[in-house]
């Protein structure tokens, strides 16, 4: 029997409409498309109306398949199905095609995009007649959680979480939780003490039942799918025995090893070879750094294992891989300061007292390496003016195109700092200030009336060639101030560069073990830029924090506490339906050649070597189509995805290049 | 008078021969062949004229088993003829199903194929000093010759006309014809449209032992002495067993050689090669696209040889691409 196909044609108000002339497109679906029997355009097809359009359609009509031709059906694709489902279609026969991204938000022609749009529809509606009606799956969620990343983003979505009454692993890489928040000294707009706040909150997680805390450790793997991932991490080796060390710290004392500490003190301070990142570190845990390690480099000395107290130290131990179930994963794996030497005008590295942003933070830290107190590279100076550079590297197109969002704020934050601990002018060269969330811009008046000094102009370059006596010793700061259209010379004694947040080196990299892909720029791409901001493509996996875009700190603790929510609606909700779009092999057609067998990204092919024959385990198959591509014997089918539905989409989208091609090709 | 016995046609269009070849070797049972059907058509054997079989009423053969493509105008007049007057019509080895070693001529236009053979070729040179062309009227003294028209592409029997069932290989195995005209005799035949044959692959009939695949580097045949017991693709020979249609009881890596394809297929795959070079891609044993590419160019000096040497006429490809302007003037 021939399906009586329905069509509906979107406008998406003018989205759609003000490129394709969608009633022609209907009108010309209904009469020019085999077995249609309604099709029909609307204002909003998702709307309730539209929806409950199709719905009567489908009872009155008596369609046995539906297209929707609108938007993405990232984003609406679920709506429909259910409408379908409502009026009692199975929701896997219906088809969207993408009238909006794909046709007219790319198209300059009228007509052209009028014609592509009738391809697209012609297509989806070959497609769907030989769609079969699909059972969703229902999988049990593991009420266990994996946060990837211990900064403030991920200690949020871990408290939430746990205080919930849920288990969770929290993964960092470093020896310590506590990410960049720990380094800051103070946090604008309120000046509350950054460690202050934060601290409590490290000792929470370290201590809390529900907290299994694993410092100094990769995500090294993750397979399985939403509700159940199996995740191998790789828990770095210590040198100290986790269950012995009770933390006293009188190895760290007692090592004869200092170097510079480029992680935590931004290479201004000191630590030892054998240390915790920072007083308050959680675990308290310290770590060996072998590769200063006299003992690991030159064979000698073991002070560390002599002196403590319960035997602790253990420089055989070897990295060590664990395996661990979870139902959702967070990942907050934040960012990474911009390399300010890309800007070599600016001469840090070059030029003594070009500091970069994270270096200025230690520095005014009362924990820092000078107490607190703001020094010049000679430990000694107090400077008499300051310039603090925004957009180092960010609002760049040579570098980082996007705005880091923070920097305006943290440089306001530094002109009060300097201010109030000095005596010193501060200058700030600016392109725009943005102080754009609650309080900000009461802070950046403020900082007007402390006297803080604001030049509209990006910096040209910053030279300690002086051209006149007044600026002998001084680092000059040549800028345009645009508000004066005059070029102009500052000579000050420090410069601050507010270095861009940058994408973690290997966020791609973890993204793609993971299954999240990254924007352009390197950061992670959530669902739906503004809807679904802490979900991702991979159901299950959720993002918080500057890992997925720059972003303050109330921002990266709301995203965690949001990404928290969204994995306890998982968890509460019990079980969730998977796609039934999966691969599945003819046992008779399959020869057991074994091409399949290495292919498959979640190992959901097995060998059934008594039969000969290779299998897939459906709980395992995410619906890939890498099996069904490699198959040589044509063996493998991926269900929604078969070759029939897919050349039957082709001859569609090609109806009027190709007419002779409508009728399905004579066997082989 | 006993029921009168069925009518059986045989022809033979672009192919090698060896086809007829087979029918005979399936030596004394030819007899049976013989005894069971009234042969009314073979040009190879028996002595009937093109117009006895114009004169036929139409469907009046019972089976037609037609080998070889179809590549110039009389092949075509014959398969148009053939189809009218039979009611089982069966593409009849590796040519007229998917165009086999004639198809490979695809790759190349009349002209240049003409260039080939009647300018450059050994064969017709130094004797064609005039570079004379086959033409498909020529005057001459006793009045206009004809020859058949010489088509741009060649074609497979089901791209010219409908076919009933295929049977495959190159030739097709004796014991395979046998089954297939006893099962015409008995009435026992598939379903129109299929392929006549198993809907596995040949390594479901090959005893060699098989592991999952990783493929460091790709061997010509002259360049090993395969192993005797492993799989041949696991040792870098281009095997097609894993794509193609079994039923020769995998004779080729019997005898330590590789498959070469001929069977063509298994059912709803749509193009041979492209599902072999997709297996293959995805079992080469490195991450390093240099090193891809290193293996590939190495091992596979020639994957249209390799991948379509039976089934280029019949494959998705077809042909090598043509520019717009040529096709009007050179598809008849």
């Amino acid at each position: 029997m021939a399906e009586r196909v329905g069509i509906y044609v979107c406008h998406c108000g003018s989205n759609i409409a003000g490129m394709v002339d969608v009633e022609e497109v209907a009108k010309w679906a209904g009469v020019a498309i085999p077995d249609v029997v309604v099709a029909r355009d609307y204002k909003f097809m998702c709307s309730s109306l539209g929806q409950q359009m199709i719905e009567e359609d489908i009872k009155k009509e008596k369609l046995t398949r539906v297209v929707v031709a609108a938007c993405s059906p990232h984003l609406h694709e679920k709506t429909f199905r259910r409408a379908c489902q409502n009026a009692g279609l199975n929701p896997f026969l219906c088809q969207m095609t993408n009238l909006r991204e794909h046709c007219s938000w790319v198209s300059t022609d009228r007509l052209a995009a009028t014609a592509k749009a009738k391809a697209l529809v012609y297509a989806a509606a070959e497609r769907v007649k030989r769609q079969q009606p699909l059972e969703p799956m229902p999988v049990k969620v593991n009420p266990t959680t994996l946060v990837v990343g211990g900064g403030i983003a991920g200690i949020q979505a871990t408290l939430e979480l746990a205080d919930a009454g849920y288990k969770v692993y929290l993964v960092e890489r470093s020896p310590s939780i506590g990410g960049h928040m720990a380094q800051f000294d103070k946090t604008f707009p309120t000046l509350d003490c950054s460690a202050c706040i934060l601290t409590p909150k490290m000792s929470e997680v370290g201590q809390h039942e529900n907290v299994t805390l694993l410092t100094y450790s990769e995500l090294e793997e993750v397979s399985g799918s939403v509700g159940n991932f199996q995740v191998k991490i790789r828990k770095k080796a210590r040198h100290v025995d986790y269950d012995k060390c009770t933390g006293c710290g009188i190895c760290i004392e007692k090592c004869p090893r200092k170097v510079i500490d480029h992680e935590f003190e931004a290479g201004l301070g000191y630590r030892k070879a054998i240390y915790t990142p920072f007083p308050q570190a959680v675990p308290r845990i310290p770590v060996i750094d072998t590769e200063s390690c006299i003992w690991f480099t030159r064979g000698k000395c073991q002070a560390c294992s002599k002196l403590c107290p319960t035997q602790a130290i253990d420089y055989d131990q070897q990295d060590e891989t664990i395996e661990i179930e979870v139902g959702n994963i967070i990942v907050s794996t934040g960012w990474n300061l911009f390399d300010c030497t890309k800007l070599p005008q600016y001469g840090y590295g070059r030029l003594a007292n070009v500091y970069t942003n994270m270096e200025f933070e230690r520095l005014c830290n009362a924990a820092g390496p000078t107490n607190g107190k703001i020094l010049m590279r000679d430990g000694k100076t107090e400077p008499d003016s300051v310039a603090i550079i925004h957009c180092v590297g960010s609002r760049d197109s040579r570098h980082n195109e996007g705005c880091s969002a923070v920097c305006c704020m943290a440089a306001l934050k530094f002109g009060h700092l300097v201010l109030e601990k000095t005596k010193a002018k501060v200058y700030s060269f600016y392109i725009d200030m943005r102080p754009n969330q609650k309080a900000y811009e009461e802070f950046y008046q403020r900082l007007l009336e402390e006297g803080m000094i604001f030049v509209r102009g990006k910096v040209a370059e910053v030279t300690d060639a002086a051209r006149q006596p007044s600026e002998e010793g001084k680092l000059i700061v040549q800028a345009e101030d645009t508000l004066l259209g005059k070029q102009q010379r500052y000579p000050v004694d420090m410069v601050i560069l507010m270095g861009a947040m940058e994408p973690q080196a290997d966020a791609k990299e973890l993204g793609l073990k993971c299954g999240i892909s990254c924007s352009m720029a390197g950061w992670y791409t959530e669902r739906h830029p503004k809807l679904d901001p802490v979900a991702t493509m991979t159901d299950g996996l959720f993002v918080a924090g500057v890992c997925q875009g720059p972003k303050d700190i109330p921002a990266s603790v709301a995203q965690g506490a949001a990404a928290a929510a969204r994995v306890m609606g998982m968890i509460t909700k019990g079980t969730v339906m998977i796609e039934p779009i999966v691969a599945s092999i003819d046992e008779e057609e399959c020869s057991g050649c074994r091409i399949c067998n290495n292919l498959c990204p979640f190992n959901a092919i097995e060998y059934d070597e008594e039969k000969g024959v290779s299998r897939v385990v459906t709980a395992l198959c995410k619906g890939c189509g890498t099996c069904v591509a490699a198959c040589p014997a044509g063996a493998i089918t991926g269900a929604h995805f078969n070759n029939q539905q897919i050349m039957a989409e082709i001859r569609g989208a090609l109806w009027d290049a190709a007419p002779e091609a409508k009728e399905e090709p004579a066997a082989v | 008078m006993s029921k009168a016995k069925p009518k059986l046609a045989l022809y033979w269009a672009a192919s090698c021969g060896g086809c007829e070849i087979a029918v005979l070797a399936v030596n004394e049972k030819i007899l049976d062949v013989a005894a069971a059907f009234d042969i009314v058509f073979w040009p190879v054997a028996v002595d009937a004229k093109v117009r006895d079989v114009e004169k036929m009423p139409d469907g009046s053969i019972d089976v037609c088993l037609f080998n070889g493509g179809i590549r110039t105008s009389e092949q075509e007049y014959m398969a148009q003829l053939l189809r009218r007057k039979s009611k089982a019509l069966v593409a009849f080895g590796s040519c007229a199903h998917e165009g086999c070693i004639p198809g490979l001529a695809n790759l190349n236009n009349r002209e240049e194929i003409f260039n080939t053979v009647y300018k450059e070729g050994s064969a017709t040179q130094p004797e064609n000093p005039k570079n004379l062309r086959p033409l498909p009227e020529t005057e001459v003294a006793e009045g206009t010759l004809h020859l058949p028209v010489f088509y741009d592409t060649l074609k497979t029997l089901n791209q010219t006309v409908a076919v009933d069932y295929y049977l495959p290989g190159c030739p097709p195995e004796a014991e395979n014809i046998l089954a297939a005209v006893t099962a015409i005799i008995e009435g026992k035949l598939p379903p129109p449209g299929s392929v006549i044959g198993k809907n596995t692959t040949v390594c479901d009939e090959c005893p060699r032992k098989r592991n999952e695949k990783k493929i460091k580097k790709f061997h010509r045949t002259w360049e090993i002495i395969p192993d005797e017991e492993t799989c041949l693709l696991e040792q870098g020979l281009l095997c097609c067993g894993i794509a193609t249609r079994a039923g020769c009881g995998a004779l080729c890596p019997a005898v330590n050689s590789p498959c070469i394809g001929c069977h063509g297929p298994n059912d709803g795959v749509l193009d041979f090669g492209a599902r072999m070079m997709s297996a293959l891609s995805s079992v080469i044993d490195s991450e390093d696209p240099e090193e891809i590419n290193r293996i590939i160019q190495e091992g596979i000096p020639d994957p249209v040889g390799s991948f379509y040497r039976f089934s280029l006429a019949a494959s998705q490809l077809r042909r090598k691409h043509r520019p717009a302007n040529e096709k009007s003037a050179t598809t008849k």
